[in-house]
């Protein structure tokens, strides 16, 4: 992983080197007075004040469109791709980066705020994406519902006898969530087919997506299970968003199992305004957004110059290393494994 | 076209349910499969069905879709046949009260059966029902039953109890009237009911995904995968043909046998009523645990606070958390606003296409009916993808609009309103139209008076069914572009499910009470807004 982020950041520095002239001349200079046009998820979310500021700084005013989830998203914005919606598009995370790329939905736009960016979450080095925010999906667990009081700590402990029946997962079929855990899977287990087999022996349930696994099988809504797949900031907003207020969140996170997931913002090809998109994805790396980010999308800022609200740090453990793929080796491989997975999971 | 629909401006008429569905559905299907397609043309679908698991997709769609439809008939005709015996004002509280499902995202109802299955031990063992092909008929049994018992209902109404009365005189059982007399003359509604609860079944999706668990699939749930999971817009677009094809070759059937008409009604002073006290009670029992007790479970909820039961969750749906783009409450606003013109839209166009499909030539009938029928049993992504990728240039340049949401809603509350009011038209007794003419009236002022004022109740039972569809549509929204301002209700309850803890779900639960409450007055009020007393003239 390291050796990868190294080799990354070269050519990411060589490219700035060479290509930073002609840019300038791309983008234009001065997006004073005009509007652009943001296309996001659904799960998109930000304060007022933050675009008030923007155009303050910029002139510019910004138009935001919502559609769907990060996967329709991507599915419009190849549809629309010779007559785009919109300038900037901000969601696609790193399990549907290489279709967009592949489909050139972006044009390469290299920011003077990207050295604020973690090396490691930059991922294309031709800066066709800019890292946003990062967050890590995980296993989460009902504390005082485990049995035995007994805390999983490896992936492999799920397999165990004594939770059995007691984790639900999402299908990678249908939800991204879900994905990103077989992936994890994939990554972190010797035998990834053999761990699936044994957590079907050991009654693993399946829903269709976040909501119906969280609420409809988790303990949190009422069901039986005390083992979800859900995100490391799901603490924190049991938190943050507890009736009655509370202290401590009830719910842990098994950081063997986390898969980390970067969201990134570009550049659409044939932006009608690419002089406002640039001056959007460096102001969406200012400390002024990225500090916005944690407790509306309940996410990382990417940016390390940026300050983490206390209520955030307090109840969210960071997985120090999660398990992470190349973009192109999910694309590549994410059919055939989500097939296999059907067969060995459902057949 | 003059003579026959004797509307001097009939072609005039005509072209605006053409327009509209030409512009806003047929042209953006086609432009979506067309590019999904690509230059594979049809060799894709070929492909595809190829392969064993869409085979066995195709499969059971078709037959949990049949399953559903004589399932939620035979649950919901007692109850039409109750509804047609109410008073006029008692007939409206029902068929409003009926429509709260419509308006309900399933993963708020599916909540709601998990703990009814929990609570009742259905959840696992033997009789379990979680994760099953039951769970799906059950949940569609529950939402479509509005659909029979308000289309039903309102064709009962109308009808001339003396015929069964006169059958009884001479000696006929209760049921034998029933079956003899009755069914045959209800024969048109059920069949239009029948028609939309196999579509709203064959493209069910969150009750299939949901309630179904992850083995089951049906098209809609395949095409969803395809496009949006698996970004293969040519496979999707190969199912979204074997879709729009599946309910073609169905609403061409189904038409066929509308086209058999029954013998014509009378307009009654006495409708035939389900009189046996026993098989009242029998359908309030039905009916309320069928649809009451899931509902409760949801009102119970949204009143529950972390301090015991209270208004808090109601109070907290003005003040805009931040994960919603907007307050839930303008969320709420914009839904109603939506879905006023939506129902306008749908009424207009609705009652237009029910003229042609009535008095049109047959050509035409035919394909008004078709063609008007079919967004009810497209997918939401193939509309929604659809006008995203059609609607993207001058003079079209619609697809970043706001009001393109409430036409995407209008286009499936259309079917509605066409399919409430032509059975009433075709139920007119040509001696009253035969009548006028004798007495001097010109063919125009029949249309008007006659046709226009029976057809009226049609048009207005389909508008509420109109108005819920669009309150509580979710699928096309979620897929067109949307400004912040912009969001709907089901939209923005999803997002408040979507992010753990407790407020914001108790909030969602709040959103969804009053969404409910909301649709059932708002289809009281449309249905009051007719002068008529209905079931009699």
């Amino acid at each position: 992983m390291k050796r990868r982020s190294l080799s990354l950041l070269a050519v990411v520095a060589l490219t700035a080197a060479c290509g930073g002239e002609d840019r300038a001349g791309e983008f234009g200079s001065d997006p004073g007075g005009t509007t652009v046009t943001l296309m996001t998820h659904d799960s998109f979310a930000i304060s007022d004040s933050v675009w008030e500021a923007f155009t303050a700084e910029t002139g510019v005013t910004v138009e935001l469109l919502q559609v769907g989830d990060a996967g329709a998203m991507v599915s419009e914005a190849i549809l629309t791709k010779d007559a785009p919606i919109a300038d900037v598009l901000f969601g696609v995370d790193n399990t549907f980066l290489q279709r967009g790329l592949d489909a050139s939905l972006f044009q390469p736009y290299e920011s003077p705020n990207l050295d604020r960016v973690l090396d490691e979450l930059k991922l294309d080095d031709e800066n066709r994406v800019t890292p946003i925010s990062f967050g890590d999906v995980c296993i989460n667990y009902w504390i005082d519902a485990l049995p035995g009081a007994a805390v999983p700590t490896t992936l492999e402990d799920l397999t165990d006898e004594r939770y059995a029946g007691q984790l639900v997962v999402q299908s990678p079929e249908t939800s991204s969530p879900g994905l990103a855990f077989l992936l994890a899977t994939i990554v972190g287990t010797d035998d990834w087919e053999q761990f699936w087999s044994d957590l079907v022996a050991n009654d693993v349930g399946i829903a269709a997506g976040w909501e119906d696994a969280y609420y409809g099988e988790f303990i949190a809504g009422g069901g039986e299970r005390s083992i979800v797949v859900s995100y490391a900031s799901s603490p924190p907003a049991e938190v943050i968003f507890a009736d009655p207020p509370i202290d401590v969140a009830p719910t842990g996170v098994l950081l063997d199992s986390c898969f980390r997931q970067i969201e990134f913002a570009g550049v659409l090809a044939g932006a009608a305004n690419p002089a406002g998109a640039a001056a959007l994805i460096d102001f969406m790396l200012t400390d002024t957004f990225q500090e916005d980010v944690p407790l509306n999308m309940f996410v990382f800022p990417a940016s390390q110059s940026a300050a983490l609200p206390p209520e955030f740090v307090e109840h969210t453990t960071v997985p120090i290393a999660p398990h992470i793929m190349d973009p192109a080796e999910i694309e590549a491989n994410r059919d055939a494994w989500v097939d296999r997975w059907v067969e060995i999971v459902l057949g | 076209m003059r003579t026959r629909l004797g509307i001097g401006a009939g072609g005039a008429m005509m072209l605006l349910p053409i327009l509209f569905i030409g512009l806003f559905f047929l042209f953006p299907v086609g432009m979506v499969v067309g590019r999904g397609l690509g230059g594979e043309g049809l060799d894709a679908v070929d492909e595809l069905m190829r392969s064993s698991r869409q085979r066995s997709v195709l499969w059971f769609t078709f037959w949990q879709a049949v399953v559903s439809t004589v399932l939620t008939i035979a649950v919901a005709l007692p109850a039409a046949a109750t509804v047609g015996g109410l008073s006029d004002r008692g007939r409206r509280v029902v068929r409003a009260l009926v429509t709260v499902p419509f308006v309900l995202p399933t993963v708020v109802v599916a909540g709601a059966f998990d703990e009814l299955f929990f609570a009742t031990g259905l959840d696992t063992g033997a009789f379990r029902l979680r994760h099953t092909v039951w769970a799906i008929l059950i949940a569609h049994i529950f939402f479509n039953y509005a659909v029979v018992v308000r289309v039903v209902g309102t064709a009962w109404a109308g009808l001339d109890g003396r015929q069964a009365e006169a059958a009884r005189v001479l000696g006929a059982s209760r049921w034998r009237a029933w079956r003899e007399v009755t069914l045959p003359l209800l024969r048109p509604a059920i069949s239009s009911a029948s028609a939309i609860v196999f579509l709203f079944s064959f493209t069910s999706f969150g009750a299939v995904l949901i309630l179904g668990g992850p083995r089951r699939a049906t098209l809609e749930t395949e095409i969803y995968r395809y496009a949006v999971s698996r970004t293969d817009l040519t496979g999707a677009a190969a199912l979204a043909v074997v879709q729009l094809a599946a309910v073609l070759a169905l609403v061409a059937v189904s038409t066929w046998l509308e086209r058999r008409r029954p013998a014509p009604i009378r307009m009654a002073r006495s409708t035939p009523t389900l009189r046996s006290r026993s098989g009242r009670w029998i359908n309030t029992v039905v009916a309320g645990a069928l649809l009451g007790v899931p509902l409760a479970v949801l009102v119970e909820r949204s009143f529950s606070t972390g301090t015991g039961y209270g208004l808090g969750h109601y109070e907290a749906l003005g003040t805009r958390v931040r994960q919603l783009p907007a307050p839930a409450t303008t969320a709420l606003w914009n839904s109603v606003h939506y879905a006023v013109l939506a129902t306008a839209l749908a009424v207009l166009i609705g009652v237009v296409a029910s003229v042609v499909v009535v008095h049109g030539r047959s050509g035409w009938r035919r394909l008004f009916d078709l063609g008007l029928t079919l967004p009810l049993g497209t997918s939401a992504v193939t509309i929604g993808f659809g006008m995203l990728v059609a609607l993207d240039e001058p003079p079209v340049d619609f697809r970043t609009r706001w009001w393109i949401i409430p036409v995407a809603h209008a286009l499936v509350g259309v079917p509605f309103v066409v399919r409430t009011m032509v059975p009433l038209l075709r139920s007119i007794d040509p001696s009253i139209r035969e009548a006028a003419a004798v007495l001097g009236a010109s063919r125009r002022r029949v249309r008007r008076e006659i046709d226009l004022v029976i057809g009226a109740r049609g048009a207005l039972v389909g508008g509420g069914f109109a108005f819920a569809v669009s309150l509580g549509e979710f699928g096309a929204t979620s897929f067109l572009p949307r400004r912040p301002d912009d969001v709907t209700a089901p939209v923005a309850l999803f997002r408040l499910l979507s992010t753990p803890g407790d407020l914001l779900r108790g909030q969602a639960m709040a959103l969804a009470v009053v969404l409910m409450v909301l649709v059932s007055v708002s289809v009281f009020v449309i249905e009051s807004s007719h002068g008529t007393t209905e079931g009699s003239l």
